[in-house]
């Protein structure tokens, strides 16, 4: 895994009004005027997160010279979330393990938890 | 599936993970099943890695020393000392790897919540540094690579929603 693209997909989600912009072009491409609606700022603020996310790869702009559509780019967020995800399913065996043994404890518990009551239960 | 839980993972800092998971289970139960050898053995580790060495001195300043066999017999030993221990509730003690590929030690912090007989464990695991933290999540990156692309939608709700 390229750790440098992971830093810089990392860094360019750091931002609440970015993860807010991708979540919205999650449900399809759409102008900077139409991403600039939902927030309090302009539309050159909105210009420079969209840079950041340009840069990122994480989103491409369309050529329409007058509307300039954004898109998600999904691969290096696939990335991101895989890089994660990964560490979790590692141990999530583990956990399952984990279950089942609660199980059999719980069921030892109240097995000898009924036979000190003298079976009044 | 008869425990639903899910594993849920974090990275609120760049040293940190947090790992969330319920339990059906009261929280002496979990508590038990992390400080007990013999319950250690029977669920602790890795995708491929079981415990087959564990010993436990369970108190302040006491060590803890885990044996694991992985893939084609590989062995490897961690170990730490306990720092904070609160029966049922709380959790705290250091770890290190015997071959570890960063330097320094980890501080791991588990908290147990109980709620209607269901236990919520918090574990947080802090790491010496941001590039020990990384090779740590890295390596199981070595072994394929998930599948997820509904979690895409999932993953930037949470991330909004914080």
């Amino acid at each position: 895994m390229n750790t440098d693209l992971l830093d810089v997909t990392f860094a360019a989600l750091a931002d609440p009004t970015r993860r807010a912009i991708l979540t919205r072009l999650a449900a399809g491409e759409a102008t900077v005027t139409e991403l600039a609606a939902p927030f309090v700022m302009t539309q050159p603020a909105v210009s420079k997160h969209l840079k950041v996310l340009e840069r990122a790869g994480l989103i491409s702009r369309g050529r329409d010279a007058q509307r300039r559509p954004c898109r998600l780019e999904a691969r290096p967020l696939k990335a991101a979330t895989d890089w994660l995800e990964n560490y979790r399913s590692y141990w999530e065996e583990s956990f399952q393990r984990l279950d089942t043994l609660l199980d059999e404890l719980k069921t030892t518990e109240r097995t000898a938890s009924n036979r000190r009551s003298g079976g009044q239960g | 599936m008869k425990n639903a839980g899910t594993l849920r993972m974090t990275t609120p800092t760049d040293t940190a993970i947090v790992l969330t998971r319920v339990f059906d289970a009261p929280r002496h139960l979990v508590f038990d099943a992390w400080t007990k050898p013999e319950l250690l053995m029977r669920w602790y580790g890795a995708r491929g890695w079981i415990l087959v060495g564990c010993e436990v001195d369970l108190r302040i300043g006491g060590c803890w020393r885990f044996v694991s066999r992985g893939p084609d017999g590989t062995q490897m030993a961690q170990g730490g000392v306990y720092r904070e221990i609160v029966p049922s509730d709380r959790l705290v003690y250091t770890e290190s790897f015997d071959e570890q590929s960063y330097p320094g030690e980890s501080l791991i912090t588990h908290v147990f919540v109980e709620q209607r007989g269901k236990t919520t464990t918090t574990s947080t695991l802090v790491y010496p540094s941001p590039e020990a933290r990384d090779i740590v999540i890295n390596y199981p990156m070595k072994r394929g690579v998930g599948e997820g692309y509904d979690r895409l939608a999932v993953l930037l709700a949470e991330m909004t929603s914080h």
